[in-house]
Parts: C-alpha cells; sequence; structure tokens
C-alpha cells in the first residue's frame, strides 16, 4: 500500500481553484521533489495535507496509509504520522521550545494509547537530536521559533521532525531563507531520518536544496496540478531552463 | 466548525465553572438589610471593644452620604443594599477547638474545592506540612492552623476579629491606616460590616519561615462577604501570602466587598499573591458574583517592597485595583496581573502607583484576556510627586482577544510633578493568531491544549511570579487541560 496516495485533488481557498487535479503517489521510503514557480499552488498543497481550515478540497481524495484523511482534523493528521515543516515557522511567545516539544510529543503518545512520556527519557531524546543538529540548550529554552535566526527556525523544524517522528514529511520551501551552511545542517538532519517507513514530499523553488536531499522523483508542479515527471536530472534541466515552457503549457 | 469558533468554544468549556456545589450547614444569620442595629449586632457578635462599633458606625454613616462609583467601565443592575444579610456564620458552640470539631461537611467541601493535598494535610492536623491556612468559610474563621509554628517566631496569623481582642493595640494602630473608610464607597461600607478576614504581623527581624495561606469562600445566599486584611511587616521582614477563592454556583448576584491593607516597614518585603475564581455567573451572564475590592499597600519604611500578583479569572463584575503607595526612600512597588474575562463577565482592573519617597521604584505588567462577549479594561495610575526625587516606573499591559465578540481598553492615567522621573509605557493589543492555533494543531496539540498553551505563554511572565503552591493552581485555571504539557 501507498503511503500517500493523492488522487485528481481539487482545492479552492477562498472560493478560488488553486489545485486542479493532482494525482501523486508516494510509497514509503521515497522522496519526492515538488517543483514550480511561485504561485503554482506548492504551499496550497502543503496546506492542504495538513488540513489547515480555509483549504477546502472540492475534490478528489487523499489517501494516507489507505485511509482517506478528509474528516481528519488538522492534529488527528500529525498524531496519525503527518508532519510539515513549515516555509515559516510560527512564533509562540512564553512557550518554551522544550515545552511545546513535549506537549506535542505527548499529543501523539496520547492518541496512540501511551502514557505520557517519562521526563528523563525526554530529556534523553531531546540531547541526542539537539547534539545532531547542533542546537545549543539556551536556543530551545527560548520560547518557539521567537528570535530565532531563518536558520535556527528551520533547524528547530527539523528538531521537531525528528522528535515526533513521522511517517510522512512535508518540507515546505525548506531552502527559504538559509544560508548554505545552515542548508547542509538542515539537510543532513533530514537525510538521518530517510528510512524505509517513512516518506518526504521536498517542496521547493531551486534546485538548490536538492543537491542535499537528493530525491528519488521530480514532479514539475504548474497551474494547480503536476505537468511533468521524471527522475532527479529534471530538477537540473529546471535549473537551467526555468519554468516558463511548463506555466505556458498549462495554461 | 471556524476555527475562531472552535476557540471560542474551548475558551467557554475551559472556563465553565467546576465548582457548582452547595454546603448545607446551619447559619445564625443576622436579619436581612442594613442598618445601625445590624452593626450593633455584628460587633455584639465579635464581641468587640467599644472603639471598634464606634469606628464601624462612624463608617456607616459616611456610607449613607456616599454615592456609587461610575466611572468604571461595567455595567450593571443597581444593587439593593437592603436585600442582602451581612452576618452569616456556621453554627459552633463556641468556636471549635480542634478540627474534630470542625462540620465534616466544610472540610467535604475543601475537598470538592480540590485544596491542594498539603492544605489538606494540614487542615488534617499533620503537622509536617508548610503552609499554614487560615481557613475562612463564609465570614467566620473555623480552623486557623499552624500557629504554633508560628507563634516561636513571633508571628502572629490569626482572624482579623480574634486579632481585635487579642491584639487591640496592634489593629487599632494600623486599620484603616492605609484605606481609611472615606477612601471609597465599597471600602466605606466593609468597614462598617466587615465580619472576617486575616491579620498577620511580622515582628522585627523574623523572615516567616512559610507561606500563610488562606481560602475564602462565598457560600450562604445573599450573603455578601466583607472580609478586611490586614497585614503588618515590621522592619527587616519577609512574608508571602496567598490568598484563593472559588465559590458554589448559585443564581443570585453576590456583593464582595473586602478590603486589603498591608503596611511594610523598613526593609520589610510583602509578597501578596491572589487566585481569584468567584463564581462568574452562566453563560448569558446570570449570576455571579460581583467583586469591589480595594486593596493597598503603604511601603512606608526606607527600602521596603511589595509585590501583588494576581490571577483574576472569576466574578461577574471585578473592580480591582492592588496599589502602593510608596513613600520610604528606595521603596518598590510591583504589579503582575492576569485577568480572564469570558461570556458576560466584565472586569475594570489595574493598580496604582503613587511615587512620594526618593528613589522609588514600580513595575506594572498586566496581562488581559477576553474572551465570548467579555469586556475587560485595565485603569492603571502612575503618579510621581514633587519630592519623589529619580523615581522609576515601568508600565507594559498587554491584551490577547479571542473571538470577535470581547472587548479590551486600556486607559493609563500617569502624572508627574518631579522632572527626574523616568516613566515608561508599553501597551499591546492582539489576537490569537490562526497561524499559531495551525502550527499547534499541526504538531498533533488539540484545539484546547493549543489556546492552552498559547494563553499560558501569554501570561507567563506574571504566572512566574506566584509562589509553586499557586503557580500550578493558576495554570489550571488558565487551561485545565494542560497538566503535562508543562515542561
Amino acid at each position: 500500500m501507498p503511503l500517500i496516495e493523492i488522487k485528481d485533488l481539487h482545492a479552492a481557498v477562498d472560493g478560488k481553484d488553486i489545485i486542479k487535479g493532482l494525482t501523486l503517489t508516494i510509497n514509503a521510503g521515497e522522496v519526492h521533489a515538488l517543483m514550480g514557480p511561485n504561485g503554482a499552488g506548492k504551499s496550497t498543497l502543503s496546506n492542504v495535507i495538513a488540513g489547515r481550515e480555509g483549504y477546502e478540497v472540492t475534490g478528489g481524495q487523499i489517501l494516507f496509509d489507505g485511509r482517506d484523511i478528509a474528516d481528519m482534523e488538522a492534529d488527528e493528521r500529525a498524531t496519525a504520522g503527518i508532519f510539515l515543516a513549515f516555509q515559516y515557522p510560527v512564533e509562540i511567545p512564553g512557550v518554551a521550545t522544550t515545552t511545546f516539544l513535549k506537549a506535542a510529543m505527548n499529543a501523539k503518545r496520547r492518541a496512540h494509547g501511551e502514557g505520557e512520556i517519562d521526563a528523563m527519557q525526554f530529556l534523553k531524546l531531546l540531547r541526542a537530536q539537539q547534539k545532531e543538529l547542533g542546537i545549543p540548550d539556551e536556543m530551545i529554552k527560548r520560547p518557539v521559533n521567537m528570535g530565532y535566526s531563518g536558520g535556527e527556525k528551520k533547524r528547530a523544524e527539523a528538531l521537531q521532525m525528528a522528535m515526533l517522528e513521522p511517517r510522512f514529511c512535508i518540507l515546505d520551501e525548506t531552502d527559504s531563507g538559509l544560508d548554505i551552511d545552515a542548508l547542509k545542517i538542515v539537510s543532513d538532519g533530514v537525510n538521518r531520518l530517510r528510512t524505509a517507513e517513512r516518506g518526504f514530499l521536498v517542496i521547493t523553488h531551486y534546485q538548490r536544496l536538492l543537491n542535499y536531499i537528493v530525491p528519488d522523483f521530480v514532479h514539475v508542479f504548474a497551474n494547480g496540478r503536476i505537468v511533468k515527471s521524471g527522475g532527479k536530472e529534471l530538477a537540473l534541466e529546471l535549473e537551467e531552463k526555468g519554468y516558463a515552457e511548463y506555466v505556458e503549457q498549462a495554461a | 466548525m471556524a476555527a475562531t469558533e472552535n476557540t471560542v468554544q474551548t475558551v467557554r468549556d475551559m472556563e465553565r465553572y467546576k465548582y457548582g456545589f452547595e454546603t448545607d450547614i446551619e447559619v445564625e444569620t443576622a436579619p436581612k438589610g442594613l442598618n445601625e442595629d445590624i452593626i450593633r449586632f455584628i460587633s455584639a457578635k465579635k464581641e468587640e471593644p467599644e472603639w471598634l462599633l464606634e469606628w464601624r458606625l462612624k463608617a456607616y454613616r459616611l456610607w449613607l452620604t456616599m454615592d456609587e462609583p461610575k466611572w468604571q467601565k461595567v455595567h450593571y443592575p443597581p444593587i439593593d443594599y437592603q436585600d442582602a444579610y451581612y452576618y452569616a456564620a456556621p453554627k459552633t458552640k463556641a468556636g471549635p477547638k480542634s478540627l474534630d470539631e470542625v462540620d465534616p461537611k466544610l472540610l467535604e467541601t475543601y475537598e470538592k474545592l480540590g485544596i491542594p493535598i498539603k492544605e489538606q494535610e494540614i487542615l488534617a492536623g499533620v503537622e509536617s506540612a508548610n503552609v499554614a491556612v487560615d481557613a475562612v468559610f463564609d465570614s467566620v474563621s473555623v480552623a486557623t492552623t499552624y500557629r504554633k509554628k508560628l507563634e516561636e517566631k513571633g508571628i502572629i496569623f490569626c482572624a482579623i476579629s480574634e486579632a481585635v481582642r487579642n491584639h487591640p493595640d496592634l489593629v487599632k494602630k494600623y486599620l484603616g491606616s492605609v484605606v481609611p473608610p472615606s477612601d471609597n464607597y465599597f471600602a466605606c461600607l466593609n468597614s462598617a460590616v466587615f465580619t472576617d478576614g486575616s491579620f498577620v504581623y511580622i515582628p522585627k527581624g523574623v523572615r516567616c519561615p512559610m507561606e500563610l495561606s488562606t481560602y475564602f469562600r462565598i457560600n450562604q445566599k445573599n450573603t455578601g462577604q466583607f472580609e478586611r486584611t490586614l497585614i503588618v511587616a515590621d522592619d527587616d521582614t519577609y512574608v508571602s501570602y496567598l490568598e484563593g477563592c472559588t465559590a458554589p454556583q448559585r443564581d443570585e448576584n453576590q456583593l464582595h466587598a473586602a478590603v486589603v491593607e498591608l503596611v511594610a516597614l523598613d526593609n520589610a518585603e510583602i509578597k501578596y499573591s491572589t487566585v481569584q475564581n468567584w463564581y462568574p455567573g452562566d453563560e448569558n451572564g446570570k449570576g455571579g458574583v460581583y467583586n469591589f475590592v480595594t486593596k493597598r499597600a503603604a511601603c512606608r519604611g526606607k527600602n521596603s517592597k511589595v509585590m501583588w500578583t494576581q490571577v483574576e479569572t472569576g466574578s461577574a463584575i471585578t473592580w480591582k485595583y492592588p496599589s502602593c503607595i510608596l513613600q520610604g526612600e528606595g521603596s518598590v512597588g510591583e504589579f503582575y496581573s492576569v485577568a480572564i474575562t469570558n461570556n458576560c463577565q466584565q472586569a475594570d482592573t489595574g493598580t496604582k502607583m503613587i511615587h512620594i519617597g526618593r528613589n522609588t521604584r514600580s513595575k506594572i505588567v498586566s496581562k488581559g484576556i477576553s474572551a465570548g462577549r467579555a469586556d475587560q479594561t485595565y485603569r492603571g495610575l502612575v503618579r510621581i510627586l514633587g519630592g519623589a526625587e529619580g523615581a522609576r516606573n515601568f508600565t507594559q499591559c498587554d491584551s490577547l482577544l479571542i473571538g470577535d465578540q470581547c472587548g479590551a481598553h486600556t486607559v493609563p492615567y500617569i502624572e508627574s510633578k518631579n522632572p527626574s522621573a523616568k516613566l515608561e509605557h508599553e501597551a499591546t493589543t492582539s489576537r490569537i493568531s490562526e497561524d499559531q492555533l495551525f502550527y499547534c494543531r499541526s504538531r498533533g496539540l488539540n484545539p484546547e491544549e493549543a489556546v492552552g498553551l498559547i494563553v499560558n505563554g501569554f501570561c507567563k511572565e506574571v504566572l512566574q511570579t506566584l509562589p509553586m503552591e499557586f503557580a500550578v493552581e493558576a495554570q489550571k485555571l488558565v487551561n485545565i487541560s494542560l497538566e503535562g504539557s508543562v515542561g
């Protein structure tokens, strides 16, 4: 069974059709890159999959582990194993990153009928992941995403992803706002999570990120649908030629 | 369901009042209404000396000439002061000598209220516990515990009526010295009819070894609560006092007009923390407590310090401005407040910092959260008098709105008569954003947890000033489902 199966998806925001018949299948163990020009609906897709309110599915369906997720709230999708790494991670004043992480982990455990995580066990897991991502204690004591640099925000997203161990990860423009060093750290973090059980959808405008997170498949997304699919070489082709031909083709 | 509706519903559920029960205990009440005979009845019941009866009567006569204040931004039907009882006491033989004599129903009530185990232990007589509770049940203290340990230090912690009998000189010297009867309408009424409250005296050089704690509880239909609390911290002392309130659900509005007076002498420090959770009325604004409270501290001594922390979640109407008169040179006043109003609750609350002495400092941090159709006003006064050379104030007022039918207002009054004073005022108004909610939910938090987490984050600066015993309770009040999510 595919990990995620998107069938002829149509979605609208404020009554405006943004996704117009998108079909995509991702199996466990695969990394798919979705590339497209600005305004193609890339972020809309990530919000639709994550279950954000106001993003209305007007046709088609999304199956996660064979289950239609249409009726699942955002938090239910999250605890079921869908994770969205935000393009612009949100600041939450006064809530320490550790507190937030623990709340998220406990929410997931509760959904799976498990008790709350032991404080020592939590700390041990956290320390290990912090080390991998080069995140100092001082940073996670700060409120969620407050005063973080662009790179720190994306590293914190990678930390959350690593701690929550989702089965399907969406990286929404993770490369935006990152310098090359930060890009490398975050990519390494993602690559460590690449396992046979986990699938990724990497949404990006630029090919650059894909030098570090090498995809199994690349899809060109324009005007609300996938207009071309291929291997990783497709990304290089796009880098060279740009999106112009696809935008015209789709329109 | 739209996210906003969701949020509003969440807050509504979160805030639905848990403590809706009523304990049936025989009470000996004074007849309904208010007149000089009632005041004589109260005074006689309390076996008060003549001077106090005169003090009460004088206040009463003054009160008759006063008008209810109208400047606050709250609306309520006229209060019929003749339609209330001014004295209700649990019926006891001669005042309980031990906890065995306390009506088991009272203890049961404490249990229902979820009074922390520690306090329950004290009520049960366990000697190793570390918080002293002067439990106020309706108008009379039924159990004053831990007195022995405090007595060893020379600390007096008792019901105010007891202090009148046993420490008349101290009471006479300080009662009304911070909030005189003429101060305002409600304080004046309180002066005439107060029936209980606590008295604390910390003798010179003593650091109070434990948090002093009082649970107030209204438990008699139509009985106004008129507590009077007086805390005197002599030179070189420290005391932390906790006041927590919950009240049983009922339909009639209940008038609550307390007075709290704090006196800090040289190098004395008083920390006064309140968690107020009186019955706020139902979703449609029916019932609920009218809470008209006058709280004021006089920092009389050099380098004295008073810190007010309040978490106000209850009452239909809150009218409350814990204040500091910074008279002693180098004295410090601090005010930390979280006020949550929901449904039809109305709150007009804030503080007054009056800088009289040189190099006096004050800090105000106010966090208001408004939801439902509630309306909330921060009203704060910072006054620098001519002699307050080098005075400093920092004020921060933040309001958080949940839903689109509530209101938040900030009314700062700033008066400076000394050019060397430095004053800062910051104010913000914000909403819980859809972005924040979605971010939390995309990490698996349900709407209730998400709102609770965000609101607790918003209040953090204030909540962290509470003593541990209260911080936990306060966080639960902000969101009962937060348990386990706070690392």
